[in-house]
This record gives structure tokens, C-alpha cells and sequence, in this order.
């Protein structure tokens, strides 16, 4: 049997995506920019993409800008955002479990003179407003905090942080990271004081290389890739028709079954959860433990439907997952590390899961395509190889 | 582009020169390698000439790929390109090396001093003639040249042979022999940065290698694995074709481990590796077995450690490491392109069961009664990797 369970990675293309964009390659390969009917052709899909995206985020279409996946976006609104407002000052707020494509960028803010905040969590992942708060300064120009954590599965209550973001400073600027989240649980930025909110394509079924910024009207953002003046001077460089005409059908395919698919995926949650605990040594993170008076499900509720994180003590990640691939198991593992050099996960260290278990922990990510039976032969694989690859312990 | 118009490399090789009776080999030898590398670049001419060797070059040749792979030969001590001039009749040569100097060197205000090699020796000046002959003929067609014995800014070197060839450029090459000239040995290959190295310096001597590589699946992943043939390829660009032998090890390490001291555990698992190579080299018809050990580097390559693993083999272990500190294997890898892959942060099977406080003085009396526990399975497992290992054949030109 072979079962994905990496779905936080990437996904596999939809169907209808691919189709569509076999046929942009083929049919419409106009350059939108071009004044004649292939590029008008061409240029049907782009205006297609920003209005499915602004229906779906209640925004309107001059607020996104079509990128290259999530790392741009990210870059493109910490960067930019920071270069087009560092007159108001250089202090920037995030958390200390971001994905690199955020840290990364504030790391580079910080070489050039910003000076970054990073916040603690709590030990389910969890930024407290009142730590936001107490950090925010008047010379804190910008906030950016994801909506879902994609190690742990945690979901920060964004509603919450952008209110104390404006009502400590109106003029703060907070992005989010909905890399994770978009799709997976309802978001409405605009509606939520969100000023920019950056997405991925192929984390929902649709196309490697394609996602989009939502940029709030007026927010100023200075672009950083200089050309033809595409997207309104916001991203020259000729759009990538056939990964956007495919990001639109994923993006409306998903949503036309979000509740749907939110459903299923906590139900498969659950019963992976409620099974996995119960293996010897296994410990699973982030989903409210210490409130054992709540029932599973309830707390479940509270987190990412898709990601559980499970520390498997005594046994190396990287290891259990490639044993776990020869039985047609994809997963991965929690924390990027290598024996010699253990870049341990700035997550699980963060909700400070304890030191046996970083370098043991996988994730498993589930999509609406994955069945019981999957999860249930899952456990099984686990069952068997546990108790084999426990006895070999490093030192 | 202005290197095309040589058309021609002159290969100078070092240590063959010194050979007698059976030098002939190892210039055929060194003849099939340069072919061989050349292959895939176009139709050259490689022919042998008294002491040197000529690549005459297809029209269309691209000179950085063609110096590349002249750089990847070992035998070649250096090479220059040259341009053939197709008449030793004098006057003609002398106006042939004047063109060469019109063409090549546009500015002229420069020193000079002619070399001369003659090959011929039935010709009718000796060499230090030719010498002041071809350089007064270019001071009198280039009266802003001006001679310079002893620092000149550029030497230009005329041989003459059958033909005549004039040079001004020596571009040292890897030195060495020509592989295939020594027989041939097995290298244990990691994923790391010492084995490749141990392989090119073992192959430099002329010596075709074949490769053994122990994963220990799923402790090391498919990507430890294909590190390893990566680095198989890098190597063989100088060492021509290698067949690398991927042995299954986890049984045998897991065996070991539940049976064996664990302080033990990585000796016991190098012996069974020696082993195993061995029985693979013998097979192969290897006449060695070469590793990346250095002394002391780590636990397992103290003195001790390495008496300890080298008990176990007939065939002579040769480790061209031996002396060598790690920054100085780290320079020879950057220099064959190993270094990157090399450092790719996957787990190889050395370090996955390491023991906390392995042994770095074991006593082989000690180690061998040990190794009795495993007696009731090992042979068998063995026998079972061996029979199920899988071969691959690397080579950088394939095509």
C-alpha cells in the first residue's frame, strides 16, 4: 500500500489543474503583456486568478500579487514592507517558530540594520497576545506571526494579534504566514486587520511555483524585482500563465469543499491521534495534553487539521521514516538533522519538547485523500517497526 | 575565440620518460587514456612522437573543455598548445615562428628567449644555433622585442622533430601514471571526504579502481546511497570507469550489535567490511584494497585500530592517507570537486551505531573472541550479502 502522508511538503496536482495547464503550455502560450489576441488570451487567466483569489479572501483583485510560491511571498512582504516603511522605524516582531522563509529574511533585515524581535510560545506553539503586546514598541514598524505551524500543526490566533498590533500602534503593518493555513481553515484577512498574507499553490493541490501575496490597498510595499513593470510594477517579469491558470482551479477546487474536506481531515486526525498515542514511547505535540479533562476531539479543534508532530523515543527520525518508506509510508521528519550536525527544529525546541525526542520526531500531514484504512495501516507499519528499531540506540 | 587557432597540444609526461625497455607501454597506456577522455569532445588525433605526445584537434574544438580533460590524465606532467608548423625547411621555420609571434602577440614590447628541442637529431644546426638564429631573425622583423636570457616575459619554445611546433605556454597537468598501467585495486568507498581522495591518489599511480560502498538500509537512505555514486562519478573522470559493489549491511551490523560489546562494535563491523571488500577484490581480480585511513583521525584509526582491521586481510591494505592531516585531504578534495558532495549531510552507516566510548586500543586476541559469538550466523549473512550486493557501473564519460 502506498500512503502520502507529507501533505504539509507539497501535494499532488489536481486533476483538472493539470489539465488546464497542459493546455495553457499548448493552446495559450501568449505573453499577457502582448496586444494581440494571444496575449489578450494569455492575459484572461491571470485577471481569472486574482478574482477567484479575491473572492476567496474578500478582498479585491488589485490587493494580490501572483508570485512564485510561498518563499516569495514571504520575502516580498517582510523585505518590502520593511524597505518601504523604515522611515517610521526599524523594529520588526515574529516568533521563534516561524519557517526559514521568514527567519531567513529577518536574519537579512537584521544585517542590514532592523532589529528583529523573535517571540516565545507556549509549549502547544501558541503566541500569547500579552507577550505581543508587551513587545510591540512605537518604532515597531511590522508584525509577522503565521497563521499555522507547519512542524507542530499549531493555528495562533491571528484575530486576536493583529487587534493588539492596532490598537497598540495603528501604524504597525502585520503579515501572516498562511502558507499552512489558507484552505485549511477559513481566513479572511481584510476582515481580520491582516496587511499582507502570503500563500502557497502546491500545498493545495495545485502547481509548484505558483502562490500569491494579498497586499492590503495603501499598505506600502517596495517591490524588489525591477523590469516590465508587470503586476502594476509590483513583480515585473512575464507571469507564469500556465502556473496560475493552475493555482486558480486549485484554489476554487479546494474551496468549493473546505468545510468538506476540514471535516474529513479531523476525523482523520483524530483517529490517527487517538491510535498513535497508544503506541509504546510515542508522544504527540502540540495538541492542549495538559487539559486531559477535554476530550480529544475538542482539543483537536483547537489545532491545524492536517499536521500532527509525534516524538517516537529511542528512535532517530530520519531512520523510523525511511523504514516507514520501504513499507510505502511518506512522512517527514520533524526536524531537518543530521548526525554530525544537528540543525535542530527551532519549533519543537521552542514549545520545549524534550531533548530525547528532537532528533525523533516525524510529521505526518494528511490531505481529504487519505482514508482510515491508509491511517489504519499507518498505525500497523508503526506497530511492527517500533519495537525492532528501538533496540538500536545511538551511545 | 583565440585559443582555437592552436588546433594542437603538445603533452609533456614525467615519470614514463624514465622507464627503459618497457616504456612503450606506458605511453600506449597513456595514449588510451587521452583518447578515452577525449571522446566525448570530438574527433582528436592522439598520436606518440619521440617522448611526447600530439593531440591535434577536430576544427570546431572548445579549448577549456579540451584542457579540462587533459587536466583529468593522469601521466600527463603538463601540456601546451602549440601550433604545428608542417616544414623544417629553415627559412620557412623561421618565417612560420614569426607569424606565431605577429598572431599570438599583438603587443610587442615584450622580452623574450627562444627554447629549442631537437628531436631531429640529422638537422642541420644543433640547439643552441636554432636558438640564436630564430631569435635574431624576430628581433630583426619585431625591433620592439628584445632578448632576455635570464627573466624573459615569455619563452617560446621550438621543437623540431619531423614537423616543427612552437610554444610559449606549459600548463602543469595531474602528473602521475597512466591508468591502467598497474593493475588494479578495490576501494572502500563512505560518503565522506577521505575515501574519494585515498582512491584518486591510489589511482594517480596508474591503478584502475572498482568500489565497495556497505548501506545499511533504511539507517542510511537512498540518498547516502546515491551520494556515493555521485562521488564514484567525480573519481572517475580520473580513474576511468568504476564498478562500484553496493553491499547490503544492515543484517551483519545488526547482528553485531545485539551480540558484541558495543564499545567493540565499530572494530568488529570494519573487520567484517575488510572482509567482505577482500572477498569482492579477489573476485575482481584487485590486488588491493585502498582506504581513507589516517592515523588517529578518529577512534577507529589509532594504531591499535588499524592493526586491529588489518589483521583480517591477505591482500596489502593501502592507505596514501595515512600521513595526512585532515586540512590537507580537505584541499586535495576541493581540487578534485569531491569536497561538495562529499559534506552533504547524509548519515553513512559508520556513524549510526557508534558507541558512546569506543574502543581506541583494542587487542585483536580480545576482538577475535568476540567475534566467536557471532559464529552461529555471520557466515551465512555473509555469504547472503555478498550474493545480493548490487553492482553499478560509474563513468564520468559515459555517453
Amino acid at each position: 500500500m502506498e500512503v502520502y502522508l507529507d501533505n504539509a511538503a507539497t501535494t499532488r496536482a489536481a486533476e483538472p489543474v493539470v489539465q488546464l495547464m497542459e493546455k495553457v503550455l499548448r493552446e495559450d502560450y501568449g505573453n499577457p503583456s502582448s496586444r494581440h489576441q494571444k496575449g489578450v488570451e494569455a492575459e484572461r487567466y491571470v485577471c481569472q486568478a486574482k478574482k477567484t483569489i479575491a473572492k476567496a479572501l474578500k478582498c479585491l483583485e488589485s490587493e494580490i500579487v501572483l508570485t512564485s510560491g510561498g518563499t516569495e511571498s514571504n520575502n516580498m512582504a517582510l523585505i518590502g514592507m520593511a524597505e518601504a516603511n523604515k522611515r517610521a522605524g526599524k523594529h520588526i516582531i515574529s516568533s521563534c517558530i516561524e519557517h526559514a522563509s521568514v527567519y531567513q529574511p529577518l536574519l537579512f533585515l537584521e544585517e542590514q540594520g532592523y532589529e528583529v524581535t523573535f517571540l516565545p510560545v507556549d509549549k502547544n506553539g501558541l503566541v500569547r497576545p500579552e507577550t505581543l503586546r508587551a513587545a510591540l514598541r512605537p518604532d515597531t514598524i511590522l508584525v509577522s506571526i503565521m497563521m499555522v505551524n507547519n512542524e507542530i500543526g499549531a493555528v495562533e490566533p491571528i484575530e486576536e494579534l493583529a487587534k493588539v498590533v492596532h490598537e497598540t500602534n495603528p501604524r504597525t503593518l502585520f503579515h501572516v504566514d498562511a502558507i499552512q493555513g489558507f484552505g485549511k481553515l477559513p481566513i479572511y484577512p481584510k476582515r481580520i486587520g491582516v496587511d499582507a498574507m502570503s500563500v502557497s499553490g502546491h500545498k493545495l493541490f495545485g502547481p509548484k511555483g505558483s502562490g500569491f501575496l494579498f497586499v492590503r490597498e495603501r499598505v506600502k510595499i517596495r517591490p524588489y524585482l525591477f523590469g516590465g513593470g508587470q503586476q502594476k510594477g509590483m513583480r515585473s517579469g512575464t507571469e507564469n500563465v500556465p502556473a496560475i491558470a493552475g493555482l486558480e482551479r486549485a484554489v476554487a477546487l479546494y474551496l468549493a469543499e473546505a468545510e468538506e474536506r476540514r471535516e474529513k481531515l479531523y476525523a482523520l486526525k483524530e483517529a490517527f491521534v487517538s491510535k498513535v498515542s497508544k503506541l509504546p514511547g510515542a508522544q504527540v505535540f502540540g495538541i492542549f495534553s495538559e487539559e486531559n479533562g477535554t476530550p480529544l476531539a475538542e482539543r483537536l479543534r483547537r489545532t491545524a487539521p492536517h499536521i500532527v508532530s509525534v516524538g517516537f523515543r529511542g528512535v532517530r527520525s530520519e531512520v523510523l521514516l525511511h523504514a516507514l518508506e520501504e513499507k510505502g509510508v511518506y512522512v517527514s521528519s520533524g526536524s531537518a538533522c543530521s548526525s554530525n550536525h544537528p540543525a535542530i527544529s527551532g519549533t519543537l525546541s521552542g514549545i520545549g519538547v524534550p531533548a530525547e525526542y528532537l532528533d525523533a520526531t516525524l510529521r505526518f500531514s494528511f490531505s481529504h485523500e487519505n482514508t482510515p484504512e491508509q491511517i489504519d495501516y499507518v498505525i500497523s507499519c508503526l506497530s511492527e517497526l517500533l519495537p525492532v528499531l528501538g533496540r538500536f540506540r545511538r551511545g | 575565440m583565440k585559443e582555437n587557432r592552436y588546433r594542437a597540444f603538445l603533452i609533456k609526461y614525467a615519470e614514463i620518460g624514465l622507464k627503459g625497455k618497457n616504456r612503450c607501454f606506458f605511453e600506449d597506456c597513456l595514449v588510451r587514456q587521452i583518447r578515452n577522455n577525449l571522446r566525448g569532445l570530438g574527433e582528436y588525433q592522439v598520436t606518440k612522437e619521440q617522448g611526447r605526445v600530439f593531440v591535434e584537434c577536430p576544427e570546431d574544438f572548445d579549448y577549456e573543455d579540451t584542457a579540462a580533460a587533459l587536466q583529468t590524465v593522469f601521466g600527463v606532467a603538463s601540456f601546451s598548445p602549440v601550433v604545428i608548423i608542417d616544414t623544417t625547411e629553415w627559412e620557412a621555420l623561421c618565417r612560420a615562428v614569426g607569424n606565431y609571434v605577429e598572431e599570438f602577440f599583438p603587443e610587442k614590447n615584450f622580452t623574450f628567449k627562444v627554447e629549442c628541442k631537437r628531436g631531429n637529431k640529422e638537422y642541420f644546426m644543433t640547439s643552441p644555433e636554432i636558438c640564436a638564429e630564430i631569435g635574431s631573425y624576430l628581433l630583426k622583423r619585431f625591433p620592439e622585442l628584445r632578448v632576455d636570457v635570464h627573466h624573459p616575459d615569455r619563452y617560446l619554445t621550438v621543437e623540431v622533430r619531423n614537423r616543427a611546433y612552437v610554444y610559449s605556454e606549459v600548463v602543469p597537468g595531474p602528473g602521475g601514471m597512466p591508468v591502467g598501467s598497474n593493475g588494479r585495486a578495490m576501494l572502500l568507498l563512505s560518503g565522506g571526504i577521505d575515501s574519494p581522495v585515498a582512491g584518486y591518489m591510489i589511482s594517480k599511480r596508474g591503478v584502475y579502481l572498482d568500489a565497495v560502498y556497505f548501506h545499511a538500509p533504511p539507517y542510511t537512505s537512498e540518498r547516502a546511497k546515491q551520494k556515493v555514486v555521485d562521488l564514484a562519478r567525480i573519481i572517475s573522470a580520473y580513474t576511468g570507469p568504476i564498478r562500484l559493489h553496493v553491499v547490503n549491511f544492515t543484517e551483519i551490523q545488526m547482528y553485531i550489535y545485539e551480540t558484541c560489546p558495543h564499545e567493540e562494535l565499530t572494530i568488529i563491523m570494519r573487520r567484517y567490511m575488510m572482509r567482505i571488500a577482500e572477498t569482492i577484490a579477489k573476485e575482481s581480480d584487485c590486488l588491493a584494497l585502498v582506504t581513507g585511513e589516517s592515523i588517529g583521525q578518529v577512534a577507529s584509526q589509532t594504531m591499535q585500530s588499524l592493526q586491529a582491521t588489518n589483521a583480517v586481510c591477505t591482500l596489502p591494505v593501502f592507505r596514501p592517507l595515512i600521513g595526512f592531516d585532515k586540512q590537507e585531504i580537505v584541499e586535495i578534495s576541493e581540487k578534485i570537486r569531491t569536497y561538495e558532495t562529499s559534506i552533504l549531510p547524509y548519515e553513512d552507516c559508520c556513524t549510526i551505531f557508534v558507541a558512546k566510548h569506543p574502543v581506541t586500543k583494542p587487542v585483536v586476541r580480545i576482538i577475535e573472541k568476540s567475534e566467536k559469538l557471532l559464529a552461529e550466523k555471520i557466515d551465512e549473512m555473509v555469504r547472503t550479502a555478498l550474493e545480493t550486493r548490487e553492482k553499478i557501473e560509474v563513468s564520468f564519460y559515459e555517453e
